[in-house]
């Protein structure tokens, strides 16, 4: 016969999972089918015309969907240009371009703002306030302002004297829509740092000034090593939202500029596939989702090994 | 342990595919249900093709019909709508009785059954309505879906310096010294990379004697050599300056704001921009402009057609009262409301002759209007649409910028269709 404590560590032990079940059923409901729905699809012809009308679509096509994007196979040709098949790698390259573009500048421009910010002046409030009114604008608002800012007859073109066609070139375009998502989201990475470094202690830095060391030195070796798991954070986040990027582009630029698709992201494609065959869609949509899972768990692994080393040389 | 996770995932994968799978023809078997069917219905459109007068007219349904109302439900734009409408089709859903669909948007729905055709007993009677409106309700010769409202691509033109409108190319591209001497842009369209640009390049192929694709809708005929001649129209004119190089970024609101200001000698545009051109606060070409048709190569040219049709869904519950509500709407007194009220292009013939509205001053456009649709070009006609304005417009776009050359554009307009038509 059992003791009465046995039977509540029994029961305990039973209950745990019960309890946990509503959650993973939910979770299962909510994230696990509409992955495990897409992959389905991405494997399922999309439906073709026979006899003028469509067939229903849907049988099984082996790898074929992701052969189209990732080798450019068109029904047995290349893609030609004029395809969304042909826009795959530059898509693919122009996303990554404005991740490392746009999160190396608002790193650099959020630091020196949150630098900024956290001396002490008169004023300090307010600009504070004022600073966040970027991040605060909905982003579809934004790239509408921007829009009208860089219009041939814009204020852009007017403060500069020049004549650029800014949302046509492939280069302007591009430029134009990093200026944008600079603009929108540095606040963010400044808000995020400046959190951390006010609760630097003064001591620190005079200590350091009593051992003659000069600012620069001192944000070097005392404020940078201090703010680093916020700017880890805030890399990671910025890194993964400029990956899956669609509104500002979409609406600054229509994903064009250039060739007609220089500024054309990932998500962009994704959504013109969607008019034209959930298969095709969801096969992209599924290596859209890969390559940022892939740079997400890269970032995480390597910033956990350069915590480990940091901690090391500081004890050495 | 791991295998075991990976059946479960698998089996769950199959339940799940086959829950996808719909059965073949439902749309087909659906065709012949509740076609006595009477009771309230749901109208969907997008509202940038919706006024006022739009709900007036239904107001006015509904109190003659109080046991059949009608539910309007509007969508931002055409493609929120059409991606809306196919989640609603791919469902079978019954909610949507009555759709506004963009014209080019009707061969993709009725490819895929989706639509309610008019034969047999459910027939729709479209004589008194002008032809080339009806042409684009029909797919593969069956009548999909009701005429509603048209457009036509028309050529404003300023008064006080062109006398008389040019009727080809040649005589257009000849006035453009005035332009020049004047610091203004000689003719400007929608040359951004949309589907606007699609429109105006069909425009110039079909000025030439081309198209892009022919009429079993799935065939390209992009790379002939009219479709050179009339692509080189644009192009030639872009780099000679003619179309002033901003254009290249205009779509139809761009254009508009640059003929008001003065900036155009020329333009090519829908017919909403002669209301708003002749009262606008800040339009400086009041009373100086005129309007024609496009230009073309030995005469005149010939528009595409834009305008919204009006379908019934195959699944809907009550197709006797959609129909009854479809005769409603390309009813002569509605379309002389819509037209009056809000400036909507009608579909009935007898409006464009009648001697009341021809001498209306808000409405002088409407010659040059009726003379072009008689004339139109069906914008691409196929139910691959999506792709095959993809690769017109991307295509032409670089083209026009002189970043490819002529020839090279067309070619990959042809496999570029090609390879969307016969993929899969």
């Amino acid at each position: 016969m059992a003791k009465p404590s046995d039977t509540t560590a029994h029961r305990r032990s039973r209950l745990g999972p019960l309890l946990v079940s509503p959650s993973l059923v939910l979770l299962a409901a909510v994230i696990g089918y509409p992955v495990v729905a897409a992959l389905v699809t991405s494997f399922r012809a999309d439906p073709s015309l026979k006899d003028g009308f469509f067939t229903t679509g849907g049988e099984f096509s082996g790898v074929s969907n992701y052969l189209h994007w990732l080798v450019q196979s068109c029904g047995g040709t290349s893609c030609p240009a004029g395809t969304l098949g042909d826009q795959f790698w530059t898509s693919v390259l122009v996303t990554l371009f404005f991740t490392v573009v746009t999160v190396s500048l608002e790193v650099l421009i959020g630091l020196l703002m949150a630098v900024v910010m956290n001396q002490a002046f008169a004023g300090r409030g307010l600009l504070r306030a004022v600073v966040l009114v970027p991040w605060a604008i909905p982003t579809a608002v934004t790239a509408k302002l921007w829009f009208f800012m860089f219009a041939y007859d814009g204020i852009i073109n007017r403060a500069l004297g020049a004549h650029i066609l800014w949302t046509d070139g492939a280069w302007s375009s591009r430029v134009a829509v990093i200026i944008a998502d600079v603009w929108k989201t540095t606040p963010f990475v400044a808000l995020l740092l400046l959190a951390d470094m006010s609760g630097i202690p003064g001591g620190l830095y005079e200590a350091a000034r009593i051992d003659g060391a000069s600012a620069f030195q001192s944000f070097l070796r005392i404020t940078l090593p201090l703010v680093r798991p916020a700017l880890l954070v805030a890399v990671v986040f910025r890194v993964l939202d400029v990956l899956r990027i669609y509104d500002l582009p979409a609406i600054l630029t229509q994903g064009g500029g250039g060739d007609g698709h220089a500024t054309t992201t990932l998500s962009i494609l994704t959504v013109r596939q969607i008019q034209q065959g959930y298969g095709g869609a969801s096969a992209l949509s599924t290596l859209t989702f890969v390559l940022i899972f892939g740079v997400a768990l890269a970032l995480v692994r390597a910033f956990r090994v350069n915590l480990v080393q940091s901690e090391q040389h500081g004890m050495s | 342990m791991s295998t075991r996770r990976t059946l479960s995932a698998a089996s769950a994968a199959l339940v799940l595919a086959a829950a996808g799978c719909a059965t073949p023809d439902s749309g087909l078997d659906a065709a012949g249900r509740h076609l006595d069917g009477r009771g309230p219905i749901t109208y969907v459109q997008a509202s940038d093709t919706a006024g006022v007068a739009t709900k007036q007219v239904i107001e006015t349904w509904n109190r003659r019909h109080p046991d059949q109302r009608v539910t309007l439900r509007q969508f931002s734009d055409v493609d929120e709508l059409h991606d809306n409408l196919v989640h609603h089709f791919k469902a079978e859903d019954a909610d949507y009785d009555v759709l506004g669909a963009d014209v080019v948007t009707i061969a993709e729905y009725a490819a895929h059954r989706w639509l309610q055709p008019f034969k047999g007993a459910y027939t729709l009677d479209t004589s008194a309505l002008l032809e080339q409106t009806v042409k684009t309700a029909r797919y593969q010769g069956t009548l999909y879906a009701a005429p509603f409202m048209t457009d036509a691509g028309l050529l404003y033109y300023r008064k006080d310096l062109v006398p008389r409108p040019p009727r080809t190319w040649q005589e257009l591209l000849g006035h453009c010294k005035i332009a020049r001497e004047r610091g203004m842009g000689c003719y400007a369209g929608q040359f951004a990379k949309y589907e606007g640009l699609t429109v105006n390049v069909a425009e110039a192929v079909a000025a030439a004697g081309g198209s892009f694709v022919k009429a079993d809708g799935t065939t390209p005929s992009a790379d002939t050599p009219a479709a050179r001649k009339g692509l080189s129209l644009l192009v030639d004119a872009y780099r000679s300056g003619d179309i002033p190089k901003e254009a290249i970024t205009y779509q139809e609101e761009e254009s508009r704001e640059a003929f008001e200001a003065g900036k155009l000698l020329f333009l090519r545009n829908w017919s909403y921009v002669y209301p708003l051109a002749s009262s606008d606060g800040g339009s400086v070409v009041k009373g100086k402009f005129g309007v024609a048709m496009l230009p073309g190569v030995s005469g005149p040219g010939r528009t595409a057609l834009g305008g919204q049709d009006n379908a019934v869904n195959v699944y809907s519950e009550h197709k006797a009262t959609a129909r009854d509500f479809l005769i409603y709407l390309q009813s002569p007194g509605v379309q002389r409301e819509l037209l009056i009220k809000q400036g909507q292009s009608p579909v009935v013939k007898s409006l464009y002759h009648d001697k009341k509205l021809l001498d209306d001053p808000a409405l002088g456009y409407l010659g040059a209007l009726e003379r072009s649709i008689a004339t139109a070009t069906e914008r691409p006609v196929t139910p691959f649409y999506p792709a095959v304005t993809q690769a017109i417009s991307q295509n032409a776009y670089a083209a026009i910028k002189g970043e490819k050359p002529v020839g090279k554009a067309l070619e990959d307009i042809q496999a570029a269709i090609l390879a969307a038509t016969s993929e899969q």
